[in-house]
This record gives structure tokens, C-alpha cells and sequence, in this order.
């Protein structure tokens, strides 16, 4: 009867349930004479992630490093210039695989202006029964989703069903996008700053919901977000993006207690400090992240990197493994030629 | 020593035809030079009203307000226009969280500067320029000369907002007023704004009012701490008293609910519910339908700022 069922598993806990392999994203710019293409942003830049079943990967960076691209991609909002996805064993969008419309059923996504992302002249049931409905649930079944689905987010149904988005406040109002992400019954919800609107008791009270959703329906999260201490707060794997670049990648453990990446270290003591008495005394590194129009050559990150060398400007750094985490560093890579590599 | 500023139960309501917004309700405070005074809460708590009512931002026929905001024996509530166009840049400064919507994008940084210098001292065209240049210096920014003829939209948020401080201190203000100036900014350029901030607030010896939502960035810049709520200052303290040890509940849930190192894998102490509408005066304690200990006093009769040791002030009966 119900014609939604959540979604069997199929290859296993081993076999990640997302693989991003060599996603890039240009955008062309145009300018000059004639509105010709002159510049591209290198939003991404041959990303490959992958997501397990049941973890929080979490992706951090500053504006302009990609993040949102990255979402976005994850769920073919945009496609991308090169790259494959693999959707628990089954390619996307490649003949013998599963359609963009699949992977959106089983991919769903929460964005950061709750407001932007509700259609304003539909009530939150509507809202809520919108993609049940066009999927071909019953009228009646969809109806009793929707209540199921307000309850799930803390929303009493008889209350807030027949509301339009106005008349919620911004907490509600992400409950409601989170309700809808979760109303095709998905695997992988990908939360692009989805908390970073709200205030801070509020945000409390949706971070708990999330880790209690999670655990309830099974859930994978890709949770993006320039607040470092809510994606360590949240995630098993983290993620470090810097100019459409992965720069380090690894367990949060690995990330935020050793990290390997000048630039993961400077992002990571460029938080304020909560504690008076041990006020920062120092910026970590100078300057503003530079524009993805024309990165760095080589290392992206050079540009205001204290440890840049020659080296660092001629060629580009590998992810390379160094046994906890990755880390796309020529100081991690022995015999790269930078004068602090690592022994052999 | 005597106070730069002393706001004394301020009001600020704000009337249109159809909707009546109590946004302050009552606040007071005093800030000596020199002294920082970071202004925490959420949105529609009233921080910014507060602080742009010491510049008298908000427009004239829409806002009703009472009590009094003194500067330096000055009444600000009562000043006329000139003196209030005397009173905004040269003896009160602010700046905002959004460079790009502060300065004009049709005339370059260095003009808007050297023609602010050019306004309240009087300065010549080539002085001023001159003075324009020291101040791209002062606030760090690297080929001050070629940054002068910049637009603003020529420059990364970091360095508008480095230009945005240097236009403020154009004319030695003795107060700074920050609105959320480095909540637009990324994490590693925040950090060295809120240094540059602290820095020259100690070489000029600024009066600096802050507000934030963000406790890392009040803790970092503020030597006193004021928690607002609905309007109201529910908290005021030192900020290692405010760190260690708060008081008033709804202090206490924003310091509990913040996430922060090592919170992983606890449950967060959410404050339930949402702030109260502003469009009637709470009667009684505004926090009172949303706090764990609340008592029929409560919400029997406003509760007063009270000081429970020396500079530490809450505004809760329970508070001892």
C-alpha cells in the first residue's frame, strides 16, 4: 500500500553509501567586450569523497572554498564539468545506473535562509505533502506523512499544519525544511549551514533534533558549516576545504586534536577564545582568502602559508595519507622537496 | 574616574500605523574610557537599538523614546541637528557589520575618508589626504597609496572592514560603537580584526561598545559583559564573572547552549521555546514562560537590576 517505503539497503555497511570521484565545477565569467568569457571560477577542483553509511562527514572552510558547491553537486543541482557519482553501488545519471530524480529521492538537502527556501503561498502541510504527492503517495497517506513528519520535528500537527511560512519564527521554519527533506524517506541529508541562521538557544534545540532524527531513521548527514565547533560537535569525519581543494580529510579525533595542514591548524586557533584569561594573543595567519577566480599555482594555499617554499608554488600537493587522517601538504609528502618534509 | 557614557533607563519604542514595538525597555549602563563593554543577545533582544540610539540612528517620527543617554554631560536625547551632526564621527564613532553597505560605491575609500577629515576639522584637501593615508597605515592595510583610490567593492570584505575602522577613527572619537562588525567575515579574518580592534582601542584609549551574538567574540574584546534579553539587560558583569559564574538563567542557558570544545556526544542545554513578541511590554520577568525555575513572583512584578556583588548585576528574584 504505502507506496514510499524507506529504502533497502543494498551493498552492505562497507560499501560507502556516496562516492564522489574527480568532481569539478567551473563557472565561466563573463566580462570584457561582448560579455565574452574571460575568467572561470574554479569553485571545485577534482574533489573525491565518500560518504559511509551512518556517519556525519562534516565539511568545513571559509567563503569561497567551495562547501556549498560541493553540496550542491552532491545533489545535482547542478552538474558538474567532469567527475561520477556512485549512489550505494549504483551510478548516477549513466546508462545501467540511477536517474537524477532517484538520487534526489534518496539525497535530500536543508539550506541556511529557511525563509528563501519555503514557497511562501503554501501552507507548511502542503509544503510537507508536495513531493509524497508527486511521487504518487494517496491523498490520505500523504496527509497522515505529514502529520508524522510534524511530530517527528517537534511541531505539534493540529497547530502548525495549516500555517504559512510567515507566521512560524526562524527555528520553526527549519524544523519544517527538515521535515521536508526527511518526507521521501531519504539516506543522506546534506545540511548546508543549516543551523547558521538561528540563535544560539535555538540552534541548540535543532542540533539535538538532528542527532536524535539520526538515530531514529537510520540516517547518513553531510553537515556543512563555517562554525568549526558545531561540525566537531556533530560529525565522525571531517572535511577541510580551501580554494575548491580538499586539504585535509580524516576522523574528527584526527582533525581537531592533531591537525596536520598549516591551514587547518590556523583555522582551527583562529576561534575566539572562551575563556578571558587565555585571550588570542595573535593572529594565525594575515590577509583574506584570496579570490577562486585566480588561485595560487600549485599549492592553494601558499599565498598565506608561513611554511611556503619553492616548491609549494611549482607543483601541486597530493592527499596523501599519513596513517590517521589525509593531507594534502609537500610537508607530508617525503622527498617533495620542501626543506620540512617528512623522513622517508 | 568619571564615565564617558551613562545610558539611564532607556526606552525606545517604535510606533507605525499598524504595529507598536517595545524594543528597549528600560536600560542602564556607564562606560569610562578606555573600557569595553561587550553587549550580548540574540536577535530582536535589542542590542543594536540600544546602540544606534546613542548615535540617534533610528528615524525621528517613528521612534518614541525616554530616559537619558548622557555624553560626557552631554544629553543626547536632546540635541538638535547641528549638534548631533557634530556629535556622529567626531566624538562617537561606529561601525557596522557590513562594509560594503556603509561606504558609497561611487566614490573611493580615500575620498570618503579625506572628505570626513575635510567635515569635522576642517582640514585641506591635500591634509586630509594626507591624514587619509596615516590612517590606511594605522589599520594595517598593506599599499595604503594604491588602496586610497580603491572602490570599496575593489577590496575583500577583510580589508573594507579594516577601511570601515579607519574611516570611524578619522576624527579621534572618544567612543567606538561595533555592530557585529566581524560576523560577515571568515573565521581566520575575524580573529584579526577583533585584534586590530582591541589594539586600538588601547592606543587611543577608546570608550568600545560591542555587540555580538557570538560569546567567543564578546569574550575576546570585552572587559565588561551585558546579557540583553526582550529589551532588557537581565545580566551585567566582569567577563571572567560572567564566564565563571552567571547568574541570571537565561545567561546561563546562552553559555550552556553554545557549543564549544569537548561538547561532543553530550546533550546540549537547550533553552526551550522562542523570545516573547515585542509588540506589548512583558509584565513581569520577560523570560519567565521560558525559564526552568520560575516562580509566581516571577511574573508578578518586573524584577530589578541588582547588584549581587560588586559590578556583577542580574535582574532575577532568584539571584543572591
Amino acid at each position: 500500500m504505502d507506496t514510499l517505503l524507506p529504502i533497502q539497503d543494498r551493498g552492505g555497511p562497507a560499501q560507502p553509501l556516496l562516492l564522489a570521484t574527480g568532481l569539478r565545477k567551473h563557472f565561466p565569467v563573463a566580462g570584457g567586450l561582448l560579455g565574452r568569457t574571460t575568467k572561470v571560477v574554479r569553485a571545485v577542483d577534482d574533489l573525491t569523497l565518500s560518504v559511509a553509511k551512518g556517519e556525519t562527514l562534516g565539511v568545513v572552510g571559509e567563503s569561497g572554498c567551495g562547501k556549498s558547491t560541493v553540496a550542491r553537486l552532491l545533489i545535482r543541482l547542478i552538474k558538474p564539468d567532469k567527475g561520477t557519482m556512485v549512489l550505494d553501488g549504483d551510478p548516477v545519471d549513466e546508462p545501467h545506473g540511477i536517474t537524477v530524480n532517484e538520487l534526489r529521492r534518496q539525497v535530500q538537502m536543508v539550506f541556511q535562509d529557511s525563509y528563501a527556501s519555503l514557497n511562501p503561498r503554501l501552507t507548511i502541510a502542503e509544503t510537507l505533502a508536495f513531493a509524497p504527492r508527486a511521487h504518487g503517495l494517496p491523498a490520505a497517506e500523504a496527509r497522515e506523512r505529514v502529520r508524522d513528519l510534524l511530530a517527528k520535528v517537534g511541531l505539534d500537527p493540529v497547530n502548525y499544519a495549516d500555517r504559512y511560512p510567515h507566521e512560524l519564527s526562524g527555528g520553526q521554519r527549519q524544523r519544517v525544511n527538515i521535515a521536508r527533506a526527511l518526507a521521501l524517506r531519504p539516506r543522506l541529508i546534506i545540511l548546508d549551514e543549516a543551523v547558521s541562521a538561528l540563535d544560539k538557544s535555538v540552534e541548540a534545540q535543532v542540533l539535538n533534533m538532528l542527532v536524535d532524527l539520526k538515530k531514529e531513521l537510520d540516517l547518513t548527514y553531510v553537515f556543512i558549516s563555517h562554525d568549526l565547533n558545531v561540525v566537531q560537535y556533530l560529525s565522525d569525519r571531517v572535511l577541510v576545504m580551501y580554494l575548491g581543494k580538499i586539504v585535509e580529510l580524516g576522523p574528527v579525533e584526527a582533525i581537531y586534536g592533531d591537525p596536520q595542514h598549516p591551514y587547518t591548524k590556523a583555522l582551527l586557533s583562529a576561534r575566539p577564545s572562551m575563556d578571558p584569561r587565555k585571550r588570542t594573543r595573535e593572529a594565525p595567519i594575515q590577509g583574506d582568502p584570496p579570490n577562486p577566480i585566480n588561485p595560487p599555482s600549485g599549492c592553494r594555499f601558499r599565498t598565506r602559508c608561513p611554511f611556503a617554499e619553492d616548491v609549494c608554488a611549482r607543483a601541486e600537493p597530493p592527499l596523501a595519507d599519513t596513517g590517521t587522517q589525509a593531507v594534502a601538504c609537500h610537508m607530508r609528502v617525503a622527498g617533495s622537496g620542501h626543506s620540512k618534509a617528512v623522513a622517508a | 574616574m568619571s564615565n564617558l557614557l551613562q545610558v539611564n533607563d532607556l526606552h525606545v519604542t517604535f510606533v507605525t500605523p499598524d504595529r507598536t514595538v517595545h524594543a528597549v525597555n528600560g536600560v542602564s549602563f556607564d562606560l569610562k574610557r578606555g573600557e569595553t563593554l561587550g553587549i550580548l543577545g540574540e536577535s530582536g533582544s535589542g542590542k543594536s537599538v540600544t546602540l544606534r540610539s546613542i548615535l540617534r540612528l533610528h528615524p525621528e517620527h517613528r521612534t518614541r523614546w525616554s530616559g537619558s543617554i548622557k555624553l560626557g554631560g552631554d544629553e543626547v536625547l536632546e540635541m538638535g541637528p547641528r549638534a548631533l551632526s557634530d556629535l556622529r564621527g567626531q566624538r562617537v564613532a561606529m561601525i557596522f557589520q557590513e562594509p560594503a553597505t556603509a561606504f558609497d560605491p561611487v566614490f573611493t575609500i580615500g575620498q570618503q575618508i579625506a572628505e570626513t577629515v575635510r567635515r569635522h576639522t576642517g582640514k585641506s584637501d591635500s591634509d586630509s589626504w594626507k591624514r587619509a593615508r596615516e590612517l590606511l597605515e594605522m589599520v594595517r592595510i598593506p599599499s595604503p597609496e594604491q588602496r586610497l583610490k580603491a572602490y570599496p567593492h575593489e577590496m575583500s570584505g577583510g580589508m573594507r572592514q579594516r577601511a570601515m575602522i579607519a574611516l570611524a577613527l578619522s576624527c579621534n572619537p572618544s567612543l567606538l560603537l561595533a555592530d557585529e562588525p566581524t560576523t560577515a567575515l571568515d573565521a581566520t579574518v575575524q580573529i584579526q580584526v577583533l585584534l586590530l580592534i582591541r589594539e586600538l582601542q588601547r592606543e587611543f584609549d577608546l570608550g568600545v561598545i560591542f555587540v555580538t551574538h557570538d560569546i567567543g567574540v564578546a569574550v575576546e574584546v570585552s572587559d565588561r559583559i551585558g546579557v540583553m534579553y526582550a529589551g532588557k539587560l537581565v545580566e551585567l558583569a566582569p567577563v571572567e564573572r560572567m564566564v565563571d559564574a552567571p547568574q541570571h538563567p537565561y545567561s546561563r542557558g546562552l553559555l550552556a547552549s553554545t557549543v564549544h570544545d569537548g561538547m561532543r556526544g553530550q546533550r546540549l542545554e537547550a533553552i526551550p521555546g522562542a523570545p516573547p513578541d515585542l509588540a506589548e511590554v512583558p509584565g513581569g520577568c520577560s523570560f519567565a514562560p521560558r525559564c526552568k525555575f520560575v516562580r509566581p513572583d516571577c511574573t508578578a512584578s518586573v524584577p530589578s537590576l541588582r547588584e549581587v556583588e560588586t559590578a556583577h548585576a542580574v535582574r532575577c528574584v532568584l539571584a543572591a
